[in-house]
C-alpha cells in the first residue's frame, strides 16, 4: 500500500472478484493522506459498534442487524467504485494501529472477526460458496451412505439447537473438532471419534476459524514490521496518526486511579454503599461475609479496588483482614499475598493488570461457588430483585431494570440502577464498573473535581 | 508468571483444607502417618517409579530415531513443592539420571508437572530479553480436575475435603461421563485417570493431537462438559435448553446419570428424606401450581406410614409423575427431571485447569501430604471398585518394605508392596500403549518428511 497525498487516482476495482475481501496481504492501492485516517475512524465506528452490541449480550441475529447497519451507515463511499478500497484500505490501517500490544491485538482481532462472521452470513450463498473455495478447505461432503448412518444423531443436534431436521440432501463436512472450536463449545455440532459433523449453513464457522488464524498470525508479523521499519521511517508522518488512532476509540482502561487519588481502608465500608456498583457491591458484602472469595471474585474485586486507588499496602491489610479470619494470616501471607502483589504489578510479569470492562465481566462464565460476573446477567430475577431493594432501587425503577436485563441490556440495566440510586442522569452510559465509581464520587462529592463538571453524570 | 500459574486455578485454601486436622476418616497404621522427610526419601529412594514417569513425558522422543526431539523432555516445566511452602518452578531434566537425582536430592512434598515450552525453562530470563515473547508453552496433555467439594451442595454424608464411601461414587460417575466422551466424541485413545489423594481426580489425556491444542480449542472442549450456567446467585444450576437434547447429554444420562441417581444417589444421600432437602429439589421446577403441590403431598404424609428407606424413591416417582404427566405439555417442564438429575450428578469440572496450557497439574505417584495416600492410577473400566479409602498410604507402603526385609536387589521393590499393581497398571495399560502410538507417529512423520524433500528434489 502505497500512501500519497493528496493527489487521487483512480484504482481499479474490477479484478476484485469475491463480495468480501480476505485480506490475504496489503493491496497495491495509493491512498490519500487524508483518507488513510478518515478510512479507518470510520471502520473504527464499526468495530467499536460491535463490541458494545456483543458486550450487550445481543443474538446472532441482533448482530446481524447491526453489523449490517453500522457497515452501510460508515462504510460508505461517494463513488461506488471505491467500496470495496475503503473496506481493504480501512482494515489494513487499523491492523497498523492495533499490532502493538497484545490487548490491542486481542480488541482487534475479536472484531475484525465478529464483523468478518456476519458479513459472510449477508452475502448470497453463491458468494458464500465463492469464498469457501478460496480458503481452499481440504474438506469433502459426508457421502450419502455415511450420512444415512449417522442421520439420527444429527437430527438429534440439530432440534437441540432448535433447527428442522436435515433432509436427505443436506450437505454436511466431516471435518477435525479443532477446526470449529465454537461449534463444539456450544455442542452445535455432532462428534464422532474426533470428527465434527458441520452441517452447510454451519460452515462460517470454519471460515470464520481460518481468517481469525491467518489474521492472528498476521498481526504479529505486522508488529514486528512496525517495530523494525516502519515506526521509524514513518514518524514524520504516519506514525502520528496510528498512534492517535489506537487512544482515540478504547476509552480509558482505569488502570491508575484518577480523579480520587486515595481511598483508606476506614472508609471503604462507607464508600463500597454508596458508589460501587452491584457486582462490586456483591463480592465486598460476600468478603465481608465468608471471609474468603475464589479465584475469579479476588481478580474482579482486586483490580476494581486497585482501579478506586486503594493502594498496595492497604489492599495487602484489607484482604488480609478477611481472608485471615477463615485461613489464618500465615496462610494468607504464603499464599494469597502473592497474587495481590501480582495485580499490582510487583510480582511475576510485572505487568500493571487493568480492572475488567463491563464487557469482560458479563462474558465471564462463573461456576459454583463463585460470585463474580454481572448480577444483571448472571442472578436469578429473584435475587436480582433482593439486590436491588437492597440498594434501594424503588418499584417503578426496579421494573425499568428487570426490562432491560430481558432484553440482555446489561449494561443499560447498570445504568438504569445508577440513576435511580443517584437520582440524576447517567447519559454516556455505564461501561466500566470504575467508571460507575468515578462518576458516582463526582455526584457525592461534586466539589472535588471541579474541571468534570461538563461531563453529563 | 501469572496468577492463574500460582493458583493453578483452584483455591489453595481448599487444596489442602483449613479444617482442623485429625478429620481424616482413614488411619490405621502402625508407621506413623506423619509425613517426615526420612519417610519420602525412602518412598523416592526405592518405589517412586522415577523411569516410568521419565519415558511418559518424553513421549518416545528419548529413542534413537533421527526424528526424535531430543530437546523436547528438557523444555516441560516441573515444579517442585518442598517443606515451609517452598516452590520451586520452571525445574527441568535432560535426561532420567538428572531428574531421579533431584527428586531424590530435594524429596518434594509434591512434584507438578506443567507443559512443554518454546525453549528450556530453567533459561527462560536469557530469553526474555529479546523482546518477542519465545517462552510459551507450546504443548500440555489435556487435563481435568474434579473435586468432591465442588459437591457439597448435593451431598449430606460429607463435606469440604472429606469423602466417604457414600459419596465417592459421585467421581465414578464423572470419570465414566468425562471418560466415555473423550473416547467416543473427540477421539482420544491414551487416557489416564487419578487419585488426587484426598478429595478428587485427575485426568490427563496424552494423545499426540490433545497434547497440542490450542488455548481456545481446550476452553472449547471445557464448554462441550459445561452444563452448570448458573453461580451462586442464579437458582437454576443446570440449564437444559432447546427442544432435544445433544447426542452427548443424551448418552449420558441414559447410560450413566439416571441410573445412578435413582439406584444410588436417591437412596444414598436420602434426597427427599427432609422437607429441606426436598425443597431443594422443588426450587428447581419453575412451576409453581406443581411444586405447591407435591409439597402438599409430602407435609401431610409426614406422619403416615412410609418406611424411611421408601420415602426417598416414593416422592421422587411421584414428582416424575407430576412432571411428565400427559397434562405436560410444556417442553421445559418435562425436561426438569432430567435438569434435576444433571444437577446433582454430573461432573463438576474445574474448567480453568482445563483451559489453559499453563496450569500445574500434580505428578501421578505423589504422597498427599495430609491423607498420606498415594495418588494411584484409576482404572476408568473398573472404577467402580475403586475405593479411596483402601489406597495406599506412605506409612503402609513402608510397612511392606520393612517387612520384606532388606534385599540386595534394590531395584522393583515396589513390586512387594500393595503399590505393585498400581505401577503395573500404569505400564501396560497406559504407557505401553502410548509409547508404542508415539514411536508411530514419530515415524511416520519422518517418512512423510523425507517423502517431502524427496519430491522436492526430484523437481
Amino acid at each position: 500500500m502505497e500512501i500519497i497525498r493528496s493527489q487521487r487516482r483512480p484504482s481499479k476495482v474490477d479484478d476484485v472478484v469475491s463480495t468480501l475481501p480476505l485480506y490475504r496481504s496489503a493491496p497495491p492501492l495509493q491512498v490519500r493522506l487524508e483518507d488513510f485516517e478518515l478510512f479507518a475512524i470510520d471502520r473504527l465506528r464499526v468495530l467499536k459498534g460491535i463490541s458494545d452490541g456483543l458486550s450487550r449480550g445481543k443474538k446472532p441475529d441482533e448482530m446481524e442487524k447491526l453489523v449490517s447497519d453500522l457497515w452501510k451507515a460508515n462504510m460508505r463511499h461517494p463513488q461506488a467504485s471505491e467500496f470495496v478500497n475503503k473496506d481493504i484500505i480501512s482494515h489494513f490501517v487499523l491492523r497498523l494501529v492495533y499490532c502493538r500490544t497484545e490487548d490491542l491485538r486481542k480488541w482487534f482481532l475479536s472484531m475484525e472477526t465478529a464483523l468478518f462472521r456476519h458479513r459472510f452470513r449477508l452475502v448470497t450463498p453463491e458468494a458464500q460458496r465463492v469464498l469457501l473455495a478460496e480458503f481452499d478447505l481440504p474438506y469433502k461432503a459426508v457421502s450419502h451412505a455415511e450420512f444415512e448412518s449417522v442421520k439420527e444423531k444429527l437430527g438429534q443436534v440439530a432440534r437441540s439447537i432448535g433447527q428442522s431436521l436435515p433432509s436427505a440432501d443436506a450437505i454436511y463436512f466431516k471435518v477435525p473438532f479443532e477446526e470449529v472450536p465454537e461449534l463444539v463449545a456450544g455442542r452445535r455440532v455432532f462428534l464422532h471419534k474426533g470428527h465434527a459433523y458441520v452441517a452447510m449453513n454451519q460452515v462460517v464457522s470454519l471460515v470464520v476459524t481460518q481468517f481469525r488464524s491467518h489474521l492472528s498470525k498476521a498481526l504479529v508479523l505486522t508488529n514486528r514490521k512496525w517495530t523494525s521499519t516502519i515506526r521509524e521511517q514513518e514518524k514524520e508522518r504516519l506514525t502520528p496518526i496510528v498512534e492517535a488512532l489506537s487512544t482515540s476509540y478504547l476509552g480509558p482502561d482505569y488502570s491508575q486511579p484518577r480523579e480520587f487519588v486515595e481511598i483508606s481502608i476506614k472508609d471503604i465500608d462507607q464508600v463500597a454503599n454508596s458508589s460501587f456498583p452491584l457486582c462490586m457491591r456483591h463480592l465486598f458484602e460476600k468478603l465481608r461475609e465468608d471471609h474468603h472469595l475464589k479465584h475469579g471474585g479476588r481478580m474482579q474485586l482486586g483490580l476494581f479496588l486497585k482501579g478506586v486507588g486503594l493502594k498496595l499496602d492497604d489492599a495487602l491489610a484489607f484482604w488480609k483482614a478477611e481472608f485471615s479470619q477463615k485461613v489464618g494470616s500465615e496462610r494468607f501471607d504464603k499464599e494469597y499475598a502473592y497474587s495481590i502483589r501480582h495485580n499490582y504489578g510487583k510480582e511475576g510479569k510485572r505487568t500493571d493488570y487493568t480492572p475488567y470492562s463491563c464487557q469482560k465481566i458479563i462474558s465471564s462464565t462463573p461456576g459454583v461457588g463463585d460470585h463474580h460476573g454481572c448480577p444483571y446477567r448472571h442472578f436469578s430475577e429473584e435475587n436480582l430483585r433482593a439486590a436491588l431493594g437492597k440498594m434501594g432501587v424503588g418499584n417503578r425503577a426496579m421494573e425499568d431494570v428487570m426490562d432491560k436485563v430481558r432484553n440482555r441490556h446489561y449494561q443499560l440495566a447498570c445504568t438504569l440502577t445508577f440513576e435511580a440510586v443517584h437520582g440524576s442522569s447517567c447519559d454516556a452510559g455505564i461501561n466500566h464498573p470504575n467508571q460507575y465509581f468515578s462518576d458516582s464520587q463526582k455526584i457525592l462529592h461534586p466539589k472535588v473535581d471541579p474541571a468534570s463538571k461538563s461531563r453529563s453524570c | 508468571m501469572t496468577m492463574e500459574e500460582v493458583d493453578s486455578g483452584r483455591d489453595p485454601m481448599e487444596i489442602d483444607g483449613c479444617e482442623p486436622e485429625g478429620q481424616e476418616k482413614m488411619r490405621e497404621n502402625a508407621v506413623p502417618d506423619g509425613f517426615d522427610a526420612n519417610h519420602l526419601k525412602v518412598y523416592y529412594g526405592k518405589l517412586f517409579p522415577h523411569s516410568d514417569l521419565f519415558k511418559w513425558m518424553s513421549y518416545g522422543n528419548d529413542g534413537k530415531h533421527p526424528a526424535c526431539d531430543q530437546s523436547y523432555i528438557g523444555r516441560r516445566e516441573f515444579s517442585f513443592t518442598l517443606e515451609d511452602d517452598i516452590y520451586l518452578r520452571f525445574q527441568s531434566f535432560n535426561s532420567i539420571h538428572e531428574m531421579e537425582n533431584s527428586i531424590k536430592e530435594k524429596r518434594p512434598l509434591k512434584i507438578d508437572i506443567g507443559p512443554v515450552y518454546s525453549v528450556d525453562p530453567t533459561k527462560r530470563h536469557a530469553y526474555a530479553q529479546s523482546g518477542d515473547n519465545v517462552f510459551t508453552p507450546v504443548e500440555r496433555e489435556l487435563v481435568f480436575d474434579i473435586d468432591i467439594s465442588d459437591y457439597d451442595d448435593v451431598r449430606y454424608c460429607c463435606s469440604g475435603a472429606d469423602v466417604c464411601l457414600e459419596c465417592w461414587p459421585l467421581m465414578t460417575v464423572a470419570i465414566k461421563v468425562i471418560d466415555t466422551a473423550l473416547r467416543d466424541d473427540f477421539g482420544f485413545n491414551h487416557i489416564l485417570w487419578v487419585y488426587s489423594g484426598r478429595r478428587g481426580v485427575h485426568c490427563w489425556v496424552c494423545d499426540g493431537r490433545a497434547r497440542r491444542l490450542s488455548n481456545e480449542q481446550r476452553a472449547a472442549i471445557a464448554d462441550y462438559f459445561r452444563v452448570y450456567k448458573g453461580n451462586e446467585n442464579s437458582q437454576k444450576k443446570v440449564s437444559l435448553v432447546g427442544p432435544a437434547l445433544h447426542p452427548f447429554l443424551v448418552r449420558s444420562y441414559t447410560e450413566v446419570l439416571k441410573d445412578f441417581f435413582e439406584e444410588k444417589l436417591l437412596p444414598g444421600q436420602k434426597l427427599f428424606s427432609t422437607e429441606e432437602r426436598y425443597e431443594k429439589i422443588l426450587e428447581i421446577i419453575p412451576d409453581e401450581s406443581i411444586t405447591s403441590e407435591l409439597r402438599g403431598k409430602w407435609q401431610e404424609n409426614r406422619r403416615s406410614s412410609i418406611s424411611k428407606e421408601d420415602i426417598n424413591a416414593i416422592r421422587w416417582e411421584q414428582l416424575k409423575h407430576m412432571l411428565q404427566s400427559g397434562k405436560q405439555k410444556a417442553q421445559g417442564l418435562r425436561r426438569c427431571v432430567e435438569e434435576i438429575v444433571f444437577s446433582y450428578t454430573y461432573p463438576r469440572l474445574d474448567m480453568e485447569v482445563s483451559k489453559h496450557m499453563n496450569h500445574l497439574l500434580k505428578a501421578p505417584f505423589c504422597v498427599h501430604p495430609k491423607t498420606g495416600r498415594v495418588c494411584v492410577p484409576i482404572d476408568p473400566k473398573s472404577c467402580e471398585e475403586f475405593d479411596p479409602t483402601s489406597v495406599p498410604t506412605l506409612s503402609k507402603l513402608l510397612e511392606e518394605l520393612n517387612m520384606g526385609g532388606f534385599r540386595a536387589d534394590a531395584d522393583d521393590e515396589w513390586e512387594r508392596t500393595s503399590l505393585g499393581k498400581s505401577v503395573k497398571f500404569f505400564r501396560l495399560s497406559f504407557l505401553q500403549p502410548l509409547l508404542k502410538s508415539c514411536k508411530e507417529e514419530i515415524e511416520s512423520a519422518y517418512n512423510a518428511k523425507l517423502q517431502l524433500s524427496k519430491n522436492s528434489l526430484s523437481w
